[in-house]
């Protein structure tokens, strides 16, 4: 008996990278990746060629340059003696606003549509499937636009407000303007001992949430519900009001009033702002109102037999069975929801609303000419932008996954 | 990482483009000229009833289109917003912009441009409706104010505003169509560009008496057609072209009469007209007759504004400043030899 002998080990042939496939693959890869590399610096190399060849430089010391040019948005203090690298900052943060007021307009109307549209009452389920269909379905540049010309089209110039017999008066105590160029609010001014006020209202909320998680503990080892909304309305609104009374009323209004052309003070919510905000809002709130419906509709109809069959009401059921399940489908494509209102906030330059688009990319552009350096910056900003909002709710996903104990 | 990259090739496939010399033979080559011009701003470039475009700018770039080619028609206008013009020139979109557009220091070097020189003396002023009661600039504090993205105005708004003392709100707008309409629906108080512009605008509206454009000009707006940098020839041809019809002015020579100068003693009208022996029009790279084509495809400086700006088309601009230095204005060609 001879001992088996192994196969006589080859010799590593060139060939063998693309004939064998132990290696194939690998090979295969890195040749790609030339390929991709290749392509790139051509890229690179063509586009620096043809800059010199315009005899255009790429530098970006056009960013600490004044910019020249007023914003009518800003959430940060910018004159037009202020830089270009202020003036992005302010369109910056102005596209965060939009997107962050939108998505928790588009996140609250989406489920509200989407769990009515499953309802059983047929013309609620109808206006539902209306308002889904309808906003789903046109493009959304044209929703911005439309929302723009009612806000500015039907409602008064400020002039209207003028004189003894007005065409248009002040809503709620005369406190609230709608005029053609924007929605003016009261604005809260704080005097003196205003801050042990909102250390107050903070601490009630630090309250509340340590009642809300004693209730969830006690409901699971005793099976008894406390009354947890009625008490913290209660902790919330009581505490606080009696110290703003007891302290004379430190905070204030500051209501909008006409002066000139326009309204002066307030809060100063502009057309171009609240069309861009709604409009992406519904648009978007219709998307994930699907979103919702399937996800209520993917957990079996086991879970809520089982549930109804235990004694519990249809809230119920929603709030405790279903709605926990249905998240961990809904989570995930609510992130790219979330990312294309972000990014379709770019549209906003057909308002006039000064975002990130329209003043670096916009204004700034013009001004110095930088169309590269402002488009790489502009790219940049939303890259990051979509990728932290991915990552943070990747994150809170986590929190509503099976945890396999 | 991936994402990035993507992005980025977009970015510059979008960057690579081709090569710049040699632009009159390119524009040869297509058999029409490429003319940039304003997306609609009367008197400017507009489209007319019969869908021909029409206007001061145009009619320059007819006059360019028919020096090189002996055909006024052999040109292809191209829409431009302020926003986009000069992104368009530069990338080759179009041969020329004659677009309303402010000669300034900056646009001139850093944005690597040539200015052919100054078609019109322009400066920026204000509309109002006539029922606000407001008689002067000096009584806009606190005033709403549409304004195209973009332009020299935004600039010089922020200027006027800071210098007087006033506070503003600005309304940023895209065109011209756009900031009319802002402005008709109330959205802001005065709409603010060139003064030239506004006398346009104002008399397309409805009811041009319900507005004023006020009478102060509060910045210098030399507007003036534009190549890029890198062909000086191509440059020296739009530049002669715009001196041609200046001359032909300060001349006499109309569309009408300009075959009735082969007699004149002027030895500038023989060579500006090619009815003389010196072919100078051969240093550049033209035909001998090419000035002759460009004059008489819309006539000379006066009449194209007479035509589109002036009297004859109902905007009635004075010519002010714009008159030749023979009358008392400042448009003045240095002499064709």
């Amino acid at each position: 008996m001879s001992s088996p002998t192994l196969p006589p080990s080859e010799s590593f042939k060139f060939s063998m990278l693309l004939s064998d496939t132990r290696y194939r693959g690998m090979s295969l890869q890195v040749i790609t990746f030339i390929i991709f590399m290749a392509v790139f610096f051509w890229l690179v190399d063509n586009t620096i060629k043809n800059l010199a060849l315009l005899d255009k430089d790429v530098s970006f010391n056009f960013l600490w340059l004044r910019a020249g040019y007023d914003i009518n948005q800003r959430l940060i203090p910018y004159t037009s003696d202020s830089t270009h690298g202020m003036a992005a900052l302010v369109g910056i943060l102005n596209t965060l606003l939009v997107a962050f007021v939108g998505c928790i307009i588009a996140t609250v109307l989406g489920l509200f549509v989407g769990i009515l549209r499953l309802s059983k009452n047929w013309i609620v389920a109808k206006l539902m499937s209306a308002y889904i269909e309808g906003f789903r379905n046109v493009p959304v540049l044209l929703w911005i636009v439309m929302v723009f010309a009612l806000l500015t089209e039907f409602t008064p110039a400020p002039r209207a407000f003028k004189g003894a017999e007005p065409e248009a008066t002040m809503l709620f105590f005369e406190s609230v303007a709608i005029t053609n160029r924007g929605t003016y609010f009261p604005a809260p001014v704080l005097a003196e001992g205003a801050y042990w006020l909102l250390l107050c209202f903070g601490l009630s909320i630090v309250a509340v949430i340590y009642f809300i998680r004693y209730a969830n503990k006690q409901k699971k080892d005793t099976g008894k519900s406390l009354p947890t909304f009625w008490i913290s309305v209660a902790v919330i609104i009581f505490p606080t009001l009696i110290l703003f009374f007891a302290m004379g009323q430190p905070v204030s209004l500051e209501y909008p009033y006409l002066k000139g052309f326009n309204f002066k003070d307030g809060i100063h919510l502009r057309n171009s702002f609240l069309a861009l905000t709604l409009a992406l809002a519904f648009y978007t709130s219709a998307f994930i109102a699907e979103i919702v419906r399937a996800g209520i509709m993917a957990v079996s109809k086991g879970q809520s037999e089982a549930a109804a069959s235990l004694g519990l009401r249809p809230n119920k059921i929603m709030s405790l069975i279903i709605l926990p399940q249905a998240l961990r489908i809904i989570v995930p494509p609510l992130i790219s929801n979330y990312l294309n209102l972000t990014k379709n906030s770019s549209l906003a330059i057909a308002v006039g609303y000064m975002d990130v688009r329209g003043t670096l990319g916009g204004i700034t552009l013009n001004q110095t000419g930088r169309e590269l350096e402002s488009m790489l910056l502009l790219m940049g900003f939303y890259l990051a932008v979509s990728l932290l909002i991915s990552s943070f709710i990747n994150y809170f996903n986590r929190s509503f996954q099976i945890v396999v104990r | 990482m991936k994402k990035l990259f993507l992005g980025v090739l977009t970015a510059l496939a979008m960057a690579a483009g081709g090569t710049f010399a040699g632009t009159l033979d390119d524009v040869k080559a297509r058999g029409n000229l490429l003319c940039g011009v304003s997306t609609g701003a009367p008197g400017f470039a507009t489209v007319d009833d019969s869908g021909k475009d029409v206007g001061f700018d145009v009619d320059y770039c007819r006059a360019l289109a028919a020096a090189i080619f002996g055909d006024p028609m052999a040109v292809k206008f191209v829409g431009l917003t302020s926003a986009v013009r000069f992104t368009a020139l530069a990338a080759g979109e179009v041969d020329i912009l004659a677009r309303n557009t402010t000669w300034t220091y900056s646009r001139d070097t850093d944005l690597k441009q040539t200015f052919l020189g100054v078609n019109y003396y322009d400066g920026q002023g204000f509309m109002v409706k006539k029922e606000l009661g407001v008689k002067s600039t000096t009584e806009l504090d606190g005033a709403t104010v549409c304004i195209q993205v973009g332009t020299t105005t935004e600039l010089n708004l922020a200027d006027y505003f800071k210098e007087n003392g006033m506070s503003y709100e600005p309304v940023p707008t895209a065109d011209n169509a756009e900031s009319q309409q802002q402005y008709l629906a109330g959205a802001c108080d005065t709409y603010t560009t060139d003064a030239s512009a506004l006398h346009g605008t104002r008399v397309n509206l409805e009811n041009p008496d319900d507005h004023l454009v006020l009478p102060e000009i509060i910045s210098k707006e030399p507007l003036g057609p534009l190549v890029r940098h890198g062909d000086d020839n191509w440059a020296d041809i739009g530049r002669w072209v715009l001196n041609a019809l200046v001359i032909a002015e300060e001349k006499g020579i109309t569309k009408g009469n300009i075959d009735s100068w082969k007699d004149t003693k002027d030895a500038e009208i023989h060579r500006l007209l090619g009815t003389g022996d010196d072919d100078i029009l051969a240093m550049v790279g033209l035909p001998k007759n090419a000035m002759y084509n460009a004059i008489k495809a819309g006539g000379n400086y006066g009449e194209i504004f007479e035509n589109n700006l002036g009297a004859t088309s109902g905007i009635n601009i004075e010519r002010g400043v714009n008159a030749s230095w023979t009358k008392g204005g400042i448009l003045y060609s240095p002499p064709f030899r």
